[in-house]
Order: structure tokens, then C-alpha cells, then sequence
């Protein structure tokens, strides 16, 4: 592809974004079933374990969080595994803004702190409420923001608003990473998630991210094949790299592992990386656990094996 | 970080394999009259899977003899009802059983156990279902009321897909009440001699169904034997037209299903990812040992760079070894000879001036291996584009025009099947409708079903398998 | 009064829509079933027969790109032109084949109607022989029948109209071109009927009507690469037969068997017009 990226107003971009290839949406799901049966055995499964645990962003967002169920989390995200000091930490600990301060008093620098921003989940209020959201969690010590789009806005047509948006929430971020989430359970279709993919990259997303986690469905394979051929195809056009975000409805390891193969042979061993892969997950982590505990005695371990925050 | 994926192999246990076997006649084991005996081999490491029976002209006579008798009797004067049922047991014995013949159909072919497992012996079941149920419904096929079988029906299959073209061969011919002499090929007799323990667990009546395993000679006596009322073949070109020459003048009905060259064609608007799995398993899988396979890929000279780039990269990715593992995306060469052929055609593409790239690919020591292969800068003219190859190897073209792509798609005596790329819906029926090919994959490839008719044009072939058209290979209308 | 001295006719090949003579100039006798001097038929050659395939060719693209409509109004018309002659086809197949005048009208009738009920098949053998298949995914399947190209038939030999119609018909409304050999001692009924489709709407080259030797034109027709399928209804010689359909092998052609002691009359049945079809199995995902 070699195409100058456009200016940003919609009408331009909408040539730019409708301009990109389609899906196929039944060869995508036919390119993520065949991924899916590769069988990860003995190391290679040890090694996605670890490495799977290593890309998780710890995620509590209940408007029942108190500052009791944020510490908790917060010290489980530094230790997963009290019985086992060679499991590793999580990358990140994902709270409201107005949790970020909590999770800092326990974590220190150890992980990375990210807040959901900009009137999530629903993303509908006015761009200065978005930026003041945005503002507060990074004062409150948040190094990664975690924005929604403005999906209304997307499905539209209006993409020039789209993109002016996440460029202002960019500059609010000061230096905290920004993920964009596409909120892909409603943009429905893969031609939208790669449409929104590239405006979100080309409006200075440092990752893409899949959900919010409050929308079924949340996280898919098909979706995440979509931004994952995105930011692979961008860094062929611009030589940035641009993380993706898988959130929402990943429980089991197998699961996840099934995720890290899409990477692997999507885009390669680049991104198989805290720093350009995350896992947005809260249960996943315990089932992680237990089969690391399995792959270590030996014997299938049980609930009682990890702790419940 | 490199995410290596470990060893993960399918277990063998699952299967036991004779040291040697008999032929099937008559609803038993029976030692060949021929005396002789060949070895069946696993193509990925040489080694020597069984003994096998080769049929010489008196055990044709015998089971040509059994298949009679059993059409004069029980079969032959069994209701449409009681002949479903029995395809119904045999579809379900193949669910039972499935994973060993899975396992069973990769050790003798050199297949992944994937494919095996996951397109393979699912569509064999599938087959028998379908089938089964057409058996007591021919009246409403088309073929005018109470249409009638044609008796005994000699059937010679290929080694490529060696338990799925059993069944495309078997099921429908046993539905619409014929009896059968099947001989698979002479380096995949395995699943075919499963099979036949298969009928004795049915209870099929004795004589239904006969497997006479052997090689060319063998084919050729069944197909010439005067007892036979129809042949049925899938295989190579020039042994279709052979088997066509020899029956000429006698009251045998015909189908074959020969080979192909079939042109896989990438327009600029194509949905390019979903294209490139579309190309790679249009020519990859099943190691390119298919007929219908998109040896021939045409791209829109537009987009040909990008297209070729985005190929080359996914083509890394392919994994070559052994077929029993899980992650294997290809397997073994079938044999020794086929591979020659591979390398000989191959190497012709080099000598015309076509240019030669594969992915980095580490070849095991032993067994039959070829790494996929892309040639560009290929024209009609080139040996590589015209004949075909059955093995991993592409031919890459390019085109200007949607008509330049119908031309060059259709320019050449082939037409088992095409593919077509491109997001404008008017387009891919206005392609589907000139291509001279009897299957057309619009935005997929190599799909297959019991219920869609597949065969081709011209020099592939005639006749039809599956589907309501598939019935008529089997069956004699009043006219 | 002195009887009027009549204008005879030449009868000539019909092939690409017009009447030649035959390249090689030869012509042949032709008697009626009394034994009395009909005419010189022209005694086509494998040249002719090779430009019959040409015409065939062309014929074919202007009618297989015809809607089944437009195909089916032009069958039609043709029966409706032959009506038209009824007399002058009774009469052809009186001389021909010595029948009674009442036998000689079924004949005719029966071939008139025939035709009609070809015409009507134009735009329901999609729906007959087509189907879509229930896939198990998510595809839209369908499969349509489509002709085969060009056939080349040899016309019955004893039923000189009838024999023919029930030949041609088939072949016609599937929408093939066909380059037909006519019966070689009674080929007069043919060459009316080639008269009537030359004024009838039917694109020149569709249908190409020779008369001579099959044992001349057959092995080069049946080796022919861009012949597609063969009807070999009117190949009363066995070993002639044999080493036509060996000849097809090579093009791996679609060979309909030669039909003896076949009545004419009878329903035809769907097996002649899946004769000449192949059948085009399209696959499409279903997705958003």
C-alpha cells in the first residue's frame, strides 16, 4: 500500500477509510477457526502462561469498587500467586479515574496504572467533560488512559469528529500511553473495526483496544484478527507500532492462549510484548494460575489454589 | 520473544494396523488368487505401513461375481427404506470410528491430521448421511418415477483424498441400489480396507460392496471386465481417456472425474486477507495433491505487488513436517513418483523463465517433501501454466481486464473448477457466469459438500458427484 | 392442357444460416422409398463439416447468451413455420419413407409438436435440473445447468422427421449449437426443415444441417478438439460407433450412445436434455 495518510476532515477520511479492503467475514472466522486448533503443549504452553499473565491489565470497573475491592486487586495484580514467587505480575491494574490514586499507594511504579476516561463506557458527553476525565486520572498518577470512541459519531459517517477527539484526549494524556477503544460488539461489522482501527491509529492511538467489557459481545477473535492485520499493515505504511488491546469475555487460558497464536502468526514475535499486547481481563487470571500451578505438580489444582479478590 | 509452538502429536494408538491384508469379497477377507503382494508406506517417513493384496484377473472375476450376485439377490431387490438404513449404520460407524480413521488416513497419505481430522472424514460421514436418505426418495429426484439402478458398478479411485473419494463414489451408488467393485489406489489402501471392516460391523449384506486393492493392472481388468454395467473414475486425464477408449462400443455407462488447472483470480478490490488464505488454501492445501486446486493464481495487475507481499508473508508462516502433528500445515508428498513429477514440472518453470521463490522451509531427512512454491512471471504459454502440477506449487499471472481474466481463466482444456475475489457482487456472478468451470468459489475456496454437485467441463471430466445431480451417474432413466 | 413443367430444387448444406453447395462439389442421388429419382443431395465433406463446426461456434455464443426466453419465442416461431408447411413435410416424408398419408401426418403432427414441446423447455430446464444445495455453513450454493458448446449428431437414419426433430430439439433448447448429419438416404425432410429455420429467427450457425456420409464426416467431428459432445442417435454401424466414441476419448467429449430400435413417438423424457448440459455449481459466503 503506498498511500498518503489523509487530512483529517471527514470527508477526506471517509475516501481514505471506505477506500481500505474489505472482510470477508466469513473467511476472517474461517482464518481464526483453523488458528484455533493449534494444539500449545509442555514449553510452548508453559511459555503462553507466563507470558499471558505478564500482558494482563487487572481490570475491575464496578460502580460498586470501593477503596478496599482496589487494593486488593491492586496487590494480587503485584503477587498473583502467593504460593509461587516465579509467577510473574500483571502489566497493569485497570480502575475508574477516580481509583487511580488507591491503586498507586499500592503498586508504586511496579505496574502500570490505566483509567478508563472520556464518560466511559458509553462515551456520551461533551468533549470537555471527556478532557476533564482525562486530566484528572493522569493528575491522579494513571500512566495509561484508557479512552472510548465516539461510536454515534462513527456510525454517522461522521469521522472527523471521531478523530478530533482522540487527537484532544491524546494531548490531554501529556506522557500517559492512550488506548483507543473501539467498542467493536457495535460497530458489528469487520469493516467498521478496520475502518476504526486505522482513524484511531492515524489519530495518535499508542494501542487499539477492543471493548469496553459492558457491551456483548466484548472481545472476539475475528475482531482482534481485524486490528491485529491493522496495526500490522500500518506499521508497513509508517514504521509506528501500535499495540492491541484484547478486553472483555476472555476467561480461560485456553482462551487466552488461543489469542497469543492469532498474534504469533498475524503479526509475529514483535508484538508478543507487554508493551504491544494486553489481555483486558479479571478472571482469566486465576484460571492462568491454576494451570501454571497444573503445569508445575503436576496434578489438576482446585479454587481453593488462588485467591479470589 | 519467539513463540515456538512444542511437539504436539496425534496418538497412534488409536488405530492398529494389520501386518497384511486380504482382499474384500463377498463380505470377507480373502487372500488374492494373484498370489502377489505390495507394501503400503507412510510417505513422511518411509516406513512400511502393511502388505497388501494385489488383485489379479480371477479375484476380478470373483468379485465382480459376488457384486452380481448380491444386485440379482438381496440387494437388488431390497426397498429403497432398508437400503437407507443401512447407509445410516455406516455413516454412524464412520462418526465412531472417526479419529482413527483420521490418524489411520494421515499415516498412509501424508496428510495432516488436521485435514484428516477437521475436512476430510467429517465430509466421508457427511456423504453416507446425505446419501443414505436419498435412497428411498428416488422418485422424487428428477429421473422420472421409479428410475432404476444400473447394477454393478466398478469404481477406481485417486490418492488424494483417498476415504472421501470412496465414499463420493460408494454412497450414492449403493442409495440408488447398485452394487460396487472399488479398487482404491495402489499407495492408499488403508482407509479403503477400514472401510470394509466398517460394512461387516453394518451387516451389510455380503457382495454389496467388494474393495479390490492393486495397482494400474488391477484398475484396468475391473474397468474392462465384462460384468460391470458402469465405471466410475476419478484420477489422471490420460488414464480417463484411456478407460474412455475401452469402453467404447460396449453398453457401460461413464463418469469421470479427471484433472484441472483452475484459475484463482484476484480482482483490486478483493478482500485482500481473506484472499490470501483463499490462494494459500487453494494451492497449499492437501499439499496441492487436488484437482481443483487454484494452481493457477491471476491478480489484477494493479494490486499484483501488494498481493504478492502480503503471499510471500503469510506463506512464512506455513508449517511443513510431521503430518501427525496438530500444527502441521503441510504434509508429505504421497510418493516418491509424484514427487518426481513435482520436481520435473517445477524445474520447467525455472528453464522457461518463470522466477522461483519459496519461504525459508526445513525439509525432514527422510520421507517425500516439497516446499511450497511461487512462481511469477508466468504466462499462458509456460508448461506450468497448462499442465498440472498436483503438488505445492503456484503459477502467478496477471490481468488487466475482467474479460482478459475470463479469457485466460477459460483458455485451456481443462474445467474442474475457479475462483473469484472481488467485493462488487454484480461482478463476481457476471465472472461466475462466464467461467467455463463446473465449480465456482466466489470469495472462497475448496469448499466441498454432500449436497453440491461437483465435476467439471471439457477435459475434466463429465458426470457430476453429489447433490441431486450427482444421482444420475447411478441411475437409468426412462427415455 | 399440357401438365406444367416444374422448377426442381438443388439441395444444398445449411450451415452458418446459408445454403452452400458442398466444397468438394460432389453431390449424391437420392431416391424415394419406391426406388425413384428424388434429388442430388450435396455430398458434404470433412471441409464441410469443419466449417459446419465454425458456424456451430458462432452460433453458439450468440445462442447461449440469448435469454431462455428469447430462445424459446425463436423455437417456437420455428414451429410455427413448419405448421405452415405441413403439406410440403407430409410429402417429404411420404417420398421418403413410403408411408401411408394418414402415417405420414402422425409423423409430421407428432414432429410439429414436438418442437412445440421443445420450445417450451427453454426456461424451465433451469429449474428442473438446477438446484440450490443446502450447504452445511454459511455459503449460498447453487447449481445451474449450462450447455455443453457444440454437438454434433447424426440424425436418425429411418425416421426422417420425427427421428431428427426428437434429436435436435434437445439439443437446441438447452441452448448448444449443433452441426447435425441428416439421415443419408432420406434426407429431404431435413433440408425442409433447414428452409424453416433459416426464415424463423434463429441465429445463422445454431443449427448446421449436413447431408452425405457419417462414415466420411463422424471421425472428424469426433476427433474435432472444438466439438464438445456427440449424439450418435443415427449410427446404425456398430464398429462405426465404437471407434467413434474410442476417437472422442482423446477430447474426453460427451458421447450419447446411438438409440436403436427407438420410438420416436414415445415421451421423451428429461434424458436427452440432460444429455447436452453441464452442470456450474457456484458457492458464495454469507456474511455482513
Amino acid at each position: 500500500m503506498s498511500v498518503e495518510l489523509p487530512d483529517h476532515g471527514t470527508d477526506s477520511l471517509r475516501r481514505f477509510l471506505h477506500g481500505l479492503p474489505g472482510v470477508d467475514e466469513v473467511g476472517a472466522n474461517g482464518r481464526v477457526a483453523m488458528l484455533g486448533t493449534r494444539s500449545i503443549k509442555n514449553a510452548s504452553k508453559a511459555f503462553a502462561i507466563d507470558l499471558a499473565i505478564r500482558m494482563i491489565d487487572l481490570t475491575t470497573l464496578e460502580g460498586a469498587d470501593t477503596p478496599g475491592k482496589v487494593r486488593a486487586l491492586s496487590a494480587k495484580a503485584l503477587r498473583p500467586d502467593p504460593t509461587d514467587p516465579t509467577a510473574p505480575s500483571v502489566a497493569a491494574v485497570c480502575v475508574y479515574g477516580d481509583m487511580v490514586g488507591i491503586v498507586r499507594e499500592v503498586v508504586g511504579d511496579r505496574v502500570h496504572v490505566a483509567a478508563v476516561a472520556t464518560a466511559f463506557p458509553s462515551g456520551r458527553a461533551s468533549l470537555d467533560v471527556k478532557l476533564i476525565d482525562t486530566a484528572e486520572a493522569v493528575a491522579a498518577g494513571a500512566d495509561e488512559i484508557d479512552m472510548v470512541i465516539d461510536r454515534g459519531a462513527f456510525l454517522a459517517g461522521d469521522y472527523g469528529r471521531v478523530f478530533d477527539q482522540i487527537v484532544a484526549v491524546k494531548r490531554a494524556c501529556g506522557d500517559a500511553h492512550l488506548k483507543v477503544i473501539l467498542e467493536t460488539g457495535e460497530l458489528r461489522t469487520l469493516d467498521n473495526v478496520r475502518r476504526a482501527s486505522w482513524l484511531a491509529m492515524m489519530a495518535g492511538a499508542d494501542f487499539i483496544k477492543t471493548s469496553t467489557g459492558k457491551v456483548a459481545p466484548a472481545a472476539t477473535p475475528p475482531v482482534t484478527l481485524v486490528m491485529l492485520e491493522a496495526v500490522r499493515d500500518f506499521r508497513a505504511q509508517t514504521g509506528r507500532l501500535i499495540g492491541v488491546k484484547a478486553a472483555g469475555g476472555i476467561r480461560t487460558s485456553k482462551d487466552a492462549i488461543k489469542y497469543l497464536v492469532l498474534v504469533n502468526e498475524t503479526v509475529g514475535e514483535d508484538w508478543l510484548t507487554p508493551d504491544l499486547f494486553r489481555f483486558g481481563a479479571s478472571a482469566l487470571l486465576n484460571d492462568l494460575l491454576l494451570q501454571r500451578q497444573r503445569m508445575a505438580t503436576g496434578h489438576y489444582s482446585g479454587p481453593d489454589y488462588v485467591t479470589i479478590d | 520473544m519467539a513463540f515456538e509452538y512444542a511437539p504436539a502429536p496425534e496418538s497412534r494408538s488409536v488405530v492398529t494396523i494389520a501386518s497384511s491384508y486380504g482382499l474384500f469379497i463377498n463380505g470377507e477377507f480373502v487372500d488374492a488368487k494373484s498370489g502377489t503382494m505390495f507394501k503400503t508406506i507412510n510417505p513422511a517417513t518411509e516406513e512400511v505401513l502393511a502388505d497388501i493384496s494385489d488383485a489379479g484377473a480371477e479375484d476380478v472375476d470373483r468379485a465382480v461375481a459376488a457384486a452380481r450376485k448380491a444386485y440379482t439377490g438381496a440387494w437388488g431387490s431390497m426397498s429403497g427404506r432398508d437400503r437407507s438404513k443401512y447407509l445410516f449404520r455406516i455413516a454412524r460407524l464412520i462418526q465412531e470410528r472417526s479419529r482413527e480413521l483420521a490418524v489411520l488416513e494421515t499415516l498412509d497419505n501424508g496428510k495432516p491430521i488436521r485435514e484428516s481430522r477437521d475436512v476430510d472424514i467429517p465430509l466421508v460421514a457427511g456423504h453416507f448421511f446425505y446419501h443414505a436418505g436419498w435412497a428411498d426418495k428416488l422418485d422424487y429426484a428428477g429421473y422420472g418415477a421409479n428410475p432404476r439402478s444400473l447394477g454393478v458398478a466398478a469404481q477406481v479411485i485417486p490418492w488424494n483424498f483417498p476415504l472421501l473419494m470412496l465414499a463420493w463414489k460408494i454412497a450414492p451408488a449403493l442409495a440408488c441400489g447398485n452394487t460396487v467393485v472399488l479398487k482404491p489406489a495402489e499407495t492408499t489402501p488403508l482407509t479403503a480396507l477400514a472401510f470394509a471392516e466398517i460394512c461387516q460391523q453394518a451387516d451389510l449384506p455380503p457382495g454389496v460392496v467388494n474393495i479390490l486393492t492393486g495397482a494400474g493392472d488391477t484398475g484396468r481388468l475391473l474397468v474392462e471386465h465384462p460384468g460391470v454395467d458402469k465405471v466410475a473414475f476419478t484420477g489422471s486425464t490420460e488414464v480417463g481417456k484411456a478407460i474412455q477408449r475401452a469402453i467404447a462400443g460396449t453398453s457401460k455407462s461413464l463418469t469421470l472425474e479427471l484433472g484441472g488447472k483452475a484459475a484463482n483470480i484476484v480482482f483490486d478490490d478483493a478482500p485482500l486477507d481473506e484472499a490470501v488464505e483463499g490462494i494459500v488454501n487453494g494451492i497449499f492445501f492437501n499439499q496441492g495433491h487436488v484437482c481443483c486446486a487454484g494452481s493457477r493464481l491471476l491478480l489484477q495487475e494493479s494490486i499484483a505487488e501488494e498481493a504478492m507481499e502480503a503471499l510471500k508473508r503469510r506463506l512464512g508462516t506455513l508449517r511443513l513436517g510431521d503430518p501427525l502433528d496438530k500444527n502441521t500445515d503441510i504434509g508429505a508428498i504421497n510418493s516418491a513418483e509424484q514427487l518426481a513429477r513435482i520436481h520435473a514440472l517445477a524445474d520447467s518453470g525455472d528453464e522457461e523463465g518463470a522466477e522461483r521463490w519459496s519461504p525459508p522451509c526445513e525439509l525432514p531427512d527422510t520421507g517425500f517433501w516439497f516446499a511450497p512454491t511461487v512462481f511469477t512471471g508466468v504466462t499462458q504459454a509456460h508448461r506450468i501454466a497448462r499442465e498440472e502440477i498436483f503438488g505445492p506449487v503456484l503459477s502467478v499471472l496477471t490481468f488487466r481486464t475482467p474479460e482478459e481474466a475470463i479469457e485466460k481463466a477459460n483458455n485451456t482444456p481443462y474445467g474442474l473448477s475457479a475462483g473469484v475475489w472481488t467485493e462488487k457482487g454484480s461482478r463476481i456472478l457476471w465472472m461466475a457466469d462466464r467461467l467455463r468451470a463446473g465449480v465456482v468459489w466466489g470469495n472462497t475456496f475448496n469448499r466441498f459438500d454432500p449436497t453440491s454437485p461437483f465435476g467439471g467441463y471439457k477435459e475434466s471430466g463429465f458426470g457430476r458427484e453429489g447433490g441431486r445431480q450427482g444421482l444420475g451417474a447411478y441411475l437409468k432413466e426412462q427415455s | 392442357m399440357t401438365d406444367r413443367v416444374d422448377v426442381r430444387k438443388t439441395f444444398k448444406l445449411f450451415v452458418g444460416g446459408a445454403f452452400p453447395r458442398s466444397e468438394s462439389g460432389r453431390t449424391y442421388e437420392v431416391t424415394g422409398a419406391d426406388g425413384g429419382f428424388l434429388a442430388n443431395a450435396a455430398k458434404a465433406s470433412r471441409k464441410d463439416a469443419r466449417d459446419a463446426v465454425i458456424a456451430a461456434r458462432k452460433g453458439f455464443a450468440a445462442w447461449s447468451s440469448a435469454t431462455a426466453y428469447n430462445r424459446g419465442q425463436v423455437l417456437y416461431r420455428v414451429a410455427e413455420v413448419m405448421e405452415g408447411r405441413r403439406a410440403q413435410f407430409v410429402s417429404d416424408v411420404r417420398d421418403a419413407e413410403g408411408l401411408s398419408k394418414s402415417a405420414a401426418v402422425a409423423q409430421v403432427d407428432a414432429a410439429i409438436d414436438r418442437w412445440v414441446w421443445y420450445a417450451g423447455w427453454t426456461d424451465k430446464v433451469t429449474q428442473v435440473l438446477g438446484s440450490a444445495n443446502p450447504v452445511a455453513g454459511p455459503y449460498f450454493d447453487f447449481s445451474v445447468p449450462e450447455p455443453t458448446g457444440v454437438v454434433a449428431a447424426v440424425a436418425p437414419q429411418d425416421s426422417s422427421l420425427l427421428g431428427l426433430v426428437s434429436v435436435l430439439g434437445p439439443i437446441v433448447a438447452t441452448g448448444n449449437a449443433v452441426v447435425v448429419i441428416a439421415s443419408t438416404d432420406r434426407p429431404i425432410p431435413a433440408i425442409t426443415l433447414s428452409e424453416v429455420l433459416a426464415t424463423s429467427d434463429v441465429p445463422g450457425g445454431t443449427i448446421n444441417i449436413l447431408t452425405g456420409d457419417p462414415n466420411e464426416m463422424m471421425p472428424w467431428l469426433a476427433s474435432h478438439a472444438d466439438v464438445n459432445a456427440l449424439d450418435l442417435a443415427g449410427v446404425s454401424d456398430a464398429a462405426l460407433a465404437t471407434s467413434l466414441e474410442q476417437e472422442a476419448a482423446d477430447t474426453v467429449k460427451r458421447v450419447r450412445r446411438a438409440t436403436t430400435d427407438a420410438d420416436w413417438f414415445a415421451d421423451p423424457g428429461l434424458s436427452r436434455l440432460r444429455a447436452f448440459v453441464e452442470t456450474k455449481t457456484v458457492w458464495h459466503p454469507l456474511g455482513v
